[in-house]
């Protein structure tokens, strides 16, 4: 409540100094804003920003900070009640002081009077911490206002490049942005790496990479911790990469030739037809693809097997008719099949620009030397975009490998050693979902499992898209 | 009946229906292609207002006038590369040794065989300089095998004035040649299928001088085989290449004729008013 007040108050300030700045230069002026160097909005906004921004960094990082700090004064000192409890249960102590110095609501945890006396105590001792840090905070913030505004204000005058500084606030706050965005990047791949490290800590990573055997499940249970047999993700990475190939089946030539299609032959009228419609294709979100798989693709491809297989037994194929007889629902090419479909306006989209920035010079040279269309198309455009083309699939293959939602629902869960479209499969992806789902223990080597895994797929994925952008960039430069 | 507008743009220099054009292409050289009536539209605008013109057979003929004036698009009617441009619309009649080319009966693609085109910017495609050479005669089925296609692309590439530049390495992609190389390359690659006449869109418009200068000189050559129809908007460069020029304003062929007579003596105003720089 009072930090609402505190940023109410701020933005007041602000704009008393936007409006204080702005008479002061105009007045410097005569008035007369041809004069001044910059308009006057640009004087106000200086004094606005130098007041505003450095007391609302203040706020920003007390509350951020603010709990971690009164935490750590809380349990500098632990009362003595405390030494019959667990460490888990002084966890919960403490936190159960800060809900009540803040008037939250408590663990249910019930304590024994004296442990419940030894609460209060603390509770109260946090609301002096925080009393004082947040009165320090707005005493500081307010020092920060006041500076700001002797920092800038008395130098207004016709004469000051207003102007010239507040592009310098604005630089420096694009700067800010793009910093949090790498930080936080960097942050997710480190957190990536260090649990991944702890993962192989216990499970050697050649064990890991090349081991055939994937059941995590039983590495769970404690007398087998770090039981490597069942680390094995070859399987994993086969499954992955079936289905992916499956789905850059599907995708890679359709894509390619719808692209082809639309950029060479549509006419505008076909253009305005088709453009939209693939979009929406590329709008559904891949659950839906998912219960598409699970639902409808996988039984009439169970079926057609089925069938199929029907039509061998008693043959000499009776192996086969068998076999293709107890197909199930869930395989890798419906999965793949699904995938690839979801693929289909990615390519083509992809393809279709780069398809397009391929010089119209180039085809009408070929034109003029009495090529056909087809001819022109296979003989001088692909060629000509064929970079750019392979990086596209590249990225498409990226796609596939992290694709998670259709797999899950159409792949199947065994991690079986196969390139069998007809078997079902598992991928990375799937893995991660079910090692991670449901209540989980952090540190089990089983979660940390699911670092392992991710770390190798973001491996993977980050070489593909920077080839596939390196090839497809290039590609661009070629013809700008 | 076509009607002969070749000398002036004036309907009443007009001579009878059907007559040939005979001042305008003076004893000599017989007339390669003759235009009669030609108005272009793309959509709703037009770029050509009737125009009517006859093209020598083995000289070299210039087109001049101010940008956007349609030389670009008369010249695309000759092998019918505005068949491409899906709002551009031609009507009248182009006679090449008599025959219609906007005839249905003739195939576009077999026309733009016998008249060749090279562009302004210089468009080798993205292969090797031996594979731009024989990207025609591979389409067109010219050579029967390896060797003769070799022969084909060297000949090309010598009487393109290439050969000694590149032969050592015709493996190397075209797109690695300077620009007047790529333009010459161009040019083997129009000549290798073996055309009757040549288009050129401005071919030195994107070149240094001297890469210029040997343009200059092959179309000179050229001459003596082809039937060469060149762009240009340098009027110097007309007077040294061409033997007939024709001038075009705003749509419509103002006058053409000996490229002499049309620089030392024009006959339109307007003509006269382009050549001294007054305006375009
Ligand atoms: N593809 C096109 N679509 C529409 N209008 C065009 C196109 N090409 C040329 N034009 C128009 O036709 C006219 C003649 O153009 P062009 O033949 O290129 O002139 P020039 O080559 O003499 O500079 C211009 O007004 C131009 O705007
Ligand atoms: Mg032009």
């Amino acid at each position: 409540m009072l930090t609402w007040i505190a940023i109410l108050i701020l933005a007041a300030l602000s704009t008393v100094a936007f409006l204080v700045g702005r008479r002061k230069a105009l007045a410097s002026a005569g008035g007369s804003s041809a004069k001044m160097h910059s308009l006057p909005g640009y004087y106000g906004t200086y004094v606005a920003l130098w007041v505003g921004v450095p007391a609302a960094l203040l706020l920003f990082v007390s509350i951020m900070l603010g709990g971690r700090l009164e935490h750590g004064l809380l349990t500098a000192t632990e009362p003595p009640v405390l030494q019959q409890l667990s460490s888990e249960q002084k966890e919960l102590f403490f936190e159960d002081a800060q809900a009540l110095a803040e008037g939250r609501q408590l663990s249910e945890a019930i304590y024994e009077p004296d442990v419940k006396l030894a609460l209060e105590a603390k509770a109260n001792e946090a609301r002096v911490y925080s009393n004082a840090f947040r009165q320090g905070t707005f005493a500081l913030m307010g020092v920060l206002v006041l500076a700001g505004f002797l920092w800038t204000f008395p130098r207004l005058n016709k004469d000051f490049r207003a102007r010239n500084r507040v592009e310098g606030w604005v630089d420096g706050l694009l700067l800010a942005c793009s910093i949090v965005a790498v930080i936080t990047t960097l942050g997710i791949i480190l957190s990536l790496v260090w649990e991944s490290l702890r993962f192989f800590s216990s499970v050697p990573p050649a064990d890991f990479l090349l081991g055939t055997h994937w059941s995590p499940q039983i590495g769970m249970r404690d007398d087998q911790v770090g039981s490597s047999g069942g680390f094995g993700a070859l399987p994993l990475f086969a499954g992955t990469f079936l289905v992916m190939l499956i789905a850059m089946c599907v995708a890679g030539p359709v894509g390619l030739f719808s692209a082809i299609y639309l950029s060479e032959y549509a006419g505008p009228k076909a253009r305005a037809v088709f453009k939209p419609l693939l979009e929406i294709l590329a709008g559904v979100p891949t659950v839906v693809y998912g219960f598409f798989a699970a639902l409808t693709v996988g039984p009439i491809f169970r079926q057609a097997f089925n069938s199929l297989g029907g039509l061998f037994l008693g043959g000499p194929l009776n192996e086969l008719g068998l076999y293709l007889g107890q197909v199930q629902n869930q395989m890798a090419l419906v999965a793949g099949f699904v995938m690839g479909i979801m693929l289909i306006p990615f390519v083509s989209s992809l393809s279709d620009d780069i398809i397009n920035s391929v010089p119209q010079a180039l085809r009408d040279g070929s034109y003029a030397m009495g090529a056909t269309k087809s001819e022109t198309v296979k003989k001088v455009v692909l060629p000509a975009a064929l970079p750019g083309i392979a990086g596209a699939f590249l990225l498409a293959i990226s796609r596939a490998v992290g694709e998670t939602m259709i797999v899950t629902m159409a792949a199947g869960l065994q991690a079986k050693l196969t390139l069998n479209p007809l078997e079902t499969v598992t991928t990375v992806t799937v893995q991660i979902v079910t090692l991670l789902t449901g209540d989980q223990e952090f540190d089990s080597p089983k979660t940390l499992a699911a670092f392992g895994l991710g770390l190798t797929l973001f491996a993977v994925t980050l070489v593909l898209n920077i080839v596939a952008l390196r090839i497809v960039q290039k590609y661009r430069e070629q013809y700008d | 009946m076509p009607m002969n507008r070749d000398d002036s743009a004036s309907h009443e220099a007009a001579s009878a229906p059907g007559e040939q054009a005979a001042p305008a292409v003076p004893s000599g050289p017989s007339i390669k292609i003759r235009a009669r009536d030609i108005n272009v539209f793309y959509g709703e605008k037009q770029a050509l207002f009737d125009v009517a013109i006859d093209i020598a057979e083995k000289s070299v003929t210039s087109f001049i006038g101010p940008s956007g004036c349609g030389k670009s698009t008369f010249l695309r009617c000759m092998n019918r590369m505005n068949d491409t441009i899906p709002i551009c619309r031609v009507t009248g009649s182009i006679e090449m040794d008599g025959e219609d080319v906007n005839d249905k009966s003739i195939d576009p693609v077999v026309l733009r065989a016998r008249v060749g085109m090279v562009f302004q910017k210089p468009n080798p495609f993205p292969k090797s300089i031996y594979e731009n050479v024989a990207y025609g005669p591979r389409i067109h089925g010219l050579a029967t095998g390896k060797d003769e296609l070799d022969a084909i692309v060297e000949s090309s590439l010598r009487r393109a004035g290439l050969w000694d530049e590149v032969s050592d390495r015709l493996m190397q992609p075209g797109t690695g040649l300077s620009g007047g190389q790529q333009q010459r390359l161009v040019i083997a690659r129009a000549i290798a299928v073996g055309p009757e006449v040549i288009l050129m869109d401005e071919p030195c418009s994107a070149l240094d001088p001297i890469a210029t200068a040997k343009i200059e000189e092959l179309i000179d050559e050229l001459r003596e085989q082809f039937c060469i129809v060149i762009v240009t908007h340098s009027m110097a460069q007309a007077a040294r290449v061409s033997q007939r020029t024709a001038f075009f304003h705003m749509g419509r062929l103002v006058e053409s004729g000996a490229t002499d007579e049309m620089f030392t003596n024009p006959r339109d105003s307007r003509t006269q008013d382009y050549i001294t720089g007054r305006f375009g």
